[in-house]
């Protein structure tokens, strides 16, 4: 049995990681089989990571968190968790590859997954045209016109990026402005190839095979057009990841898990919650990381608080 | 690294097109971090069913001529050829389970 096995691997997951190895916790890493290093994966360059005045590549800045929690002793695992049983002294995780393993406390660290549009043919011609993720889908049309809809920083970090290909990219969003940060606001304005597009819904999508445009609805008018486009990126936002836990932890009105205070404590003594998974406001690399720390560190205190006996089990085990 | 074998424009007729197997085409490319992931999965699927099911990969980079042909538009994208056909399209990396039931008709 281990004394915590963390679940998730984006900046908060490695970050506890490293803080509950340097703790000599020795923790577990559920890494997931294709979703491991998280969202920072399909990125680029991320600038506001603090420590890389350069800049760093979202997929190299990932690497080096989980070499730095493996060099400290965290173990990992790529697979996924598809049971969680977390009342009780001793915690269960189930993976994918049908393991079972115990622990006597967990940080779950899920993140988010990317919100849908939610209409029938978003999802008929995803991997057709429908995209949400630029940096894997991007190269694919060159020379060719896009739209991208949302108005937050993933919106317009994903519109930039589409300029590298793409002869013309509309941002669609359904206010009359953006809630991405000034610095993305101003490289999207100045650039001749992003058109913006206000007060605008996506009503449909159009293709039978592949998207060849999609039907905007005007939020003030009500009027509605077509936009010739072959792509469409979906970048409104992320809705926390809970379903493993659902049942199990008490969540906020917003979705997220229920944490005491500034702490990261859910409802269930032993079980820990951080990252995008706790946060429905700030959503950073940077604030997930701090929150990887404050789990590790909840996780430490509630350990050697726990009955000599009880926590034997753990590290006779794991020894 | 994979252990897959690589499919080219030249051999893409003679390799997947032309075999007399039924053939998985992994569509990737290196700047592709979803089909890096999956990578290790489909030579995990190839290895435990090789009988059944060939893998073999194709970088959309270098061979944009079948990637074009095949409308790839999303990364990682796996098409099963049977008779020079695509039986079976399956787009994006996904856990081995959930890619074994996807490709069960071929795996039984």
């Amino acid at each position: 049995m281990r004394q915590v096995i963390i679940v998730g691997s984006g900046p908060a997951g490695y970050t506890a990681a490293i803080y509950a190895a340097r703790a000599n916790l020795a923790p577990l890493v559920i890494a997931s089989s294709v979703e491991f290093g998280g969202e920072l994966m399909k990125t680029t360059e991320v600038e506001n990571f603090p420590g890389f005045p350069e800049g760093i590549m979202g997929p190299d800045l990932m690497v080096k968190m989980q070499e730095q929690a493996e060099r400290f002793g965290a173990q990992i695992v790529y697979d996924d968790v598809v049971k969680l049983e977390l009342d009780g002294e001793v915690k269960r995780v189930t993976l994918g590859n049908g393991e079972v393993h115990e622990a006597l406390s967990v940080i779950y660290a899920t993140g988010s997954a990317y919100r849908k549009l939610g209409l029938d043919d978003e999802t008929r011609l995803s991997g057709y045209g429908v995209s949400w993720c630029a940096t894997c889908d991007g190269a694919f049309f060159k020379q060719k016109k896009v739209a991208v809809i949302g108005g937050g920083d993933s919106a317009l970090e994903e519109a930039t990026f589409l300029t590298r290909f793409a002869d013309k990219v509309y941002l669609v969003h359904r206010r009359d402005k953006l809630r991405a940060s000034a610095a993305l606001q101003d490289r999207a304005f100045a650039d001749p190839k992003i058109e913006f597009l206000w007060n605008q819904e996506v009503a449909h999508v159009y293709g039978d095979e592949k998207v060849t445009g999609i039907g905007l609805l005007d939020t003030n008018t009500g009027d509605e057009t077509t936009l010739d486009v072959t792509g469409m990126f979906v970048a409104i936002g992320a809705d926390p990841r809970t379903h493993l836990v659902h049942g199990q932890l008490e969540l906020t009105p917003e979705g997220t898990i229920a944490v005491d205070g500034r702490s990261s404590r859910t409802s269930l003594p032993g079980v820990f919650a951080a990252g995008d998974v706790v946060d429905p406001t700030y959503k950073q690399a940077a604030t997930a990381a701090g929150s990887g720390v404050v789990a590790a560190l909840d996780a430490e205190k509630y350990l050697a608080e726990l009955a000599p006996a009880v926590l034997a089990k753990a590290t006779a085990v794991a020894a | 690294m994979s252990t897959a074998k690589d499919v080219t424009d030249a051999t893409f007729q003679s390799e997947v097109l032309d075999s007399d197997k039924t053939i998985m085409v992994d569509f990737w490319a290196e700047w592709c971090g979803p089909c890096r992931a999956v990578s290790p999965i489909l030579d995990a699927i190839a290895a435990e069913h090789a009988d059944k099911l060939s893998i073999v990969k194709l970088n959309v980079d270098d061979n944009p001529e079948t990637a074009m042909k095949y409308g790839i538009t999303s990364i990682p994208a796996m098409k099963v050829y049977r008779g020079g056909e695509v039986v079976k399209t399956v787009i994006g990396a996904k856990p081995k389970p959930a890619l074994e039931a996807d490709l069960a008709e071929f795996l039984a």
